[in-house]
C-alpha cells in the first residue's frame, strides 16, 4: 500500500501512521456523558468505504485525510486536515 | 462412534469402511430456543457446552461458510494464560483448565501440546515487570516461573543472548502453555454438539435480526427466517458489520493480523518463544514449520491479506533473537481479520435488545480463549448471568470507567 501524499507525492506506507475513523466528530463541550463516549469509542467500522485520518510522520508531518476501502485497500481521495496551499 | 485407539486399529486392518461423517448437515427448522451465529470456534463451544454443562440442546450453530472457515483456521495456535489484569487472568485460566481437560472431554484428538511459552526480557526493569505478572498468574491459580540467563540457556541454547541492541537476561516461562492443532478444535466442538441434538447449518448467513419493541425473537437467512428465544452473536472479524444490522456500534475495529509458516525443519524450537523488545512470536508445529507472527498491520481492514512493511518488521524480530532461522525459507503468509477493542479486551454480554447477546473483541488473542469463551457465553445464555470468570467483559465498561487495558495505551485499536 502506498498513500500519494498531497505534498510528498505517493510514499510507502511506513512513512506514515495510523489514527482511525476520521469521521467522528468532538462534540461540544458540556454534552451528555453517551456523546462523548460515542465519540472516543465506538465506530462504524465499514467493510468498503472508510474515511480516515494518517500521518505522514517520516516525511512532511502532515496530518491526512484518507478516503480508502477496506476490502480492496484502494485509496480514492487523499487531502491535508488542513489545507496548506502547499498541495501539488 | 466414539474414537479410541481400538477403532483406529481396526479400521486400518479393515479398510477404513467404517468412518462415519463427523456431524449432521440437517435443514434448519422454522425455530430453536437459542441460535448462535457464527460457526467457528467460539460459538461451536459455546453450543458444546450449552448441550453438554446446561443441557441445553434446541439449538442451531448458523454458519455463513463452512465450519472453521474463519479465524479458528487462521491463527498461530498458541495457548496460555498469562495475563495480569483481575479481569483477564482468571478467565484465561479457566480456559487453560479446560485446554488441558479437553480431548478427554469431547473424545477428539486435538494434539493439545503444553510445550510452554517463554516471554523473553531484556533488561533488569523488564524482569521486574515479568516477576510481577507472574505472581499475578500465580495468585490466579496458573503457573510461572522466572528464568534467568542460565536458566533459559539450558531451554533455548540458540538465542541470540548477547546482542548488542537487546540483550537477552532471560524469560517468564508458563510451561502449561503451548500450541493445539487448531482446526481440530472446531471439528471436536462440532462433532461434541451435533452428538448431543445441535444443528450445525452451514451455507447460511445472517441477514438480519428480528426486532420488534427492542425484543429479539430471531434471525433473517439466506435460508429462510428462523425464530428464537436468544439469539447469540459471535462472528468475532464481523462483529460490527453484523451488529450493525441489530442497529448497534461497538467500540472494535476490524484489523488484519498477519501469520507465516516456514518450510518443514527438524525440531529445533522447544515451545513458543515471544521477544520482549520487539512484537515477534515463534513456535514449530509438528511438521516443522516455524509458525510466527508479530503486530497487526495497524490500519482498518477487511482484507484477508497484510502490507510488505510488517512482514519486515516480524522478521527482523525474529532475526533480532534467534538469527540461526535466517536461512529458512517462507512457506506461506496469510492474514485474519481481528475484531481489535478500544482496550484490548474482549465482550461477552447481553446487548440492550432483549433475546440478543454479543461475544466478540477477541483482539488477536481469541484463539487461546475458545473453551471459555464457549463455557462462559454458554453460562449467560442458559442462566442469564454472567460466569464468575466473565464478569467485567461488559459492552458498558466505557461508560462505568471499567475498562481492562493490559497494556494502558488507551482507545486506540491499533496499539494493543
Amino acid at each position: 500500500m502506498r498513500i500519494p501524499c498531497p505534498l510528498c507525492g505517493a510514499r510507502p506506507l511506513e512513512e506514515f501512521v495510523y489514527r482511525g475513523d476520521a469521521t467522528v466528530t468532538r462534540p461540544e463541550e458540556g454534552a451528555p456523558m453517551e456523546e462523548w463516549v460515542s465519540y472516543v469509542y465506538l465506530r462504524n467500522n465499514p467493510k468498503g468505504a472508510h474515511r480516515e485520518h494518517w500521518r505522514h510522520v517520516a516525511g512532511c508531518g502532515s496530518w491526512l485525510i484518507v478516503d480508502r476501502n477496506t476490502l480492496t485497500h484502494e485509496i480514492t481521495r487523499v487531502a491535508e486536515v488542513r489545507p496548506s496551499g502547499d498541495a501539488r | 462412534m466414539r474414537y479410541s485407539g481400538f477403532k483406529v486399529l481396526w479400521e486400518g486392518l479393515t479398510g477404513n469402511r467404517g468412518w462415519q461423517p463427523v456431524w449432521r448437515e440437517p435443514e434448519p427448522k422454522s425455530s430453536y430456543d437459542i441460535i448462535i451465529v457464527g460457526g467457528g470456534g467460539h460459538g461451536l463451544s459455546t453450543a458444546y457446552y450449552l448441550a453438554r454443562e446446561f443441557g441445553l440442546t434446541n439449538i442451531a450453530v448458523l454458519e455463513k461458510g463452512w465450519l472453521g472457515s474463519g479465524n479458528v483456521g487462521r491463527n498461530t495456535t498458541i495457548i496460555r494464560s498469562n495475563y495480569m489484569l483481575p479481569g483477564n487472568e482468571p478467565f484465561y485460566e479457566l480456559s487453560m483448565k479446560l485446554w488441558e481437560d479437553l480431548e478427554q472431554d469431547f473424545n477428539y484428538n486435538a494434539m493439545v501440546s503444553q510445550r510452554g511459552i517463554i516471554n523473553l526480557y531484556h533488561s533488569d526493569p523488564q524482569r521486574d515487570a515479568f516477576a510481577r505478572r507472574g505472581n499475578a498468574m500465580i495468585m490466579a491459580g496458573a503457573d510461572a516461573v522466572l528464568l534467568d540467563r542460565a536458566g533459559l540457556e539450558k531451554q533455548c541454547p540458540f538465542l541470540d543472548f548477547d546482542n548488542a541492541r537487546f540483550p537477552i537476561k532471560g524469560g517468564l516461562w508458563q510451561p502449561r502453555g503451548g500450541t493445539v492443532r487448531h482446526d481440530a478444535v472446531a471439528w471436536g466442538y462440532a462433532r461434541g454438539a451435533d452428538i448431543r441434538g445441535v444443528d450445525i447449518i452451514q451455507n447460511c448467513e445472517v441477514t438480519g435480526f428480528l426486532i420488534e419493541d427492542g425484543v429479539c425473537s430471531g434471525v433473517e437467512t439466506t435460508r429462510g427466517t428462523i425464530e428464537a428465544k436468544k439469539t447469540a452473536v459471535c462472528v468475532a472479524g464481523s462483529s460490527g458489520r453484523v451488529m450493525a444490522k441489530a442497529g448497534m456500534r461497538l467500540p472494535i475495529e476490524s484489523h488484519v493480523l498477519q501469520a507465516f509458516v516456514s518450510e518443514g525443519l527438524k525440531p529445533v524450537i522447544p515451545g513458543v518463544i515471544t521477544f520482549g523488545a520487539g512484537h515477534f512470536y515463534v513456535s514449530q508445529s509438528d511438521k516443522g514449520g516455524l509458525v510466527f507472527g508479530g503486530d497487526i498491520d495497524g490500519y482498518n481492514t477487511y482484507a484477508q491479506r497484510g502490507n510488505l512493511p510488517v512482514v519486515e518488521d516480524v522478521c527482523e524480530g525474529g532475526m533480532a533473537i534467534m538469527p540461526m532461522i535466517g536461512r529458512a525459507r517462507l512457506l506461506r503468509a496469510w492474514g485474519g481479520v481481528m475484531d481489535m477493542s478500544m482496550d484490548g479486551s474482549p465482550f461477552i454480554d447481553r446487548t440492550h435488545i432483549a433475546g440478543l447477546y454479543f461475544n466478540g473483541g477477541w483482539c488477536y488473542g481469541g484463539f487461546k480463549a475458545t473453551p471459555a469463551s464457549g463455557f462462559c457465553y454458554a453460562h449467560l445464555l442458559a442462566k442469564d448471568e454472567p460466569h464468575p470468570t466473565a464478569t467485567e467483559y461488559r459492552l458498558d465498561r466505557f461508560i462505568s470507567g471499567g475498562m481492562i487495558d493490559e497494556k494502558g495505551v488507551g482507545a486506540q485499536p491499533n496499539l494493543h
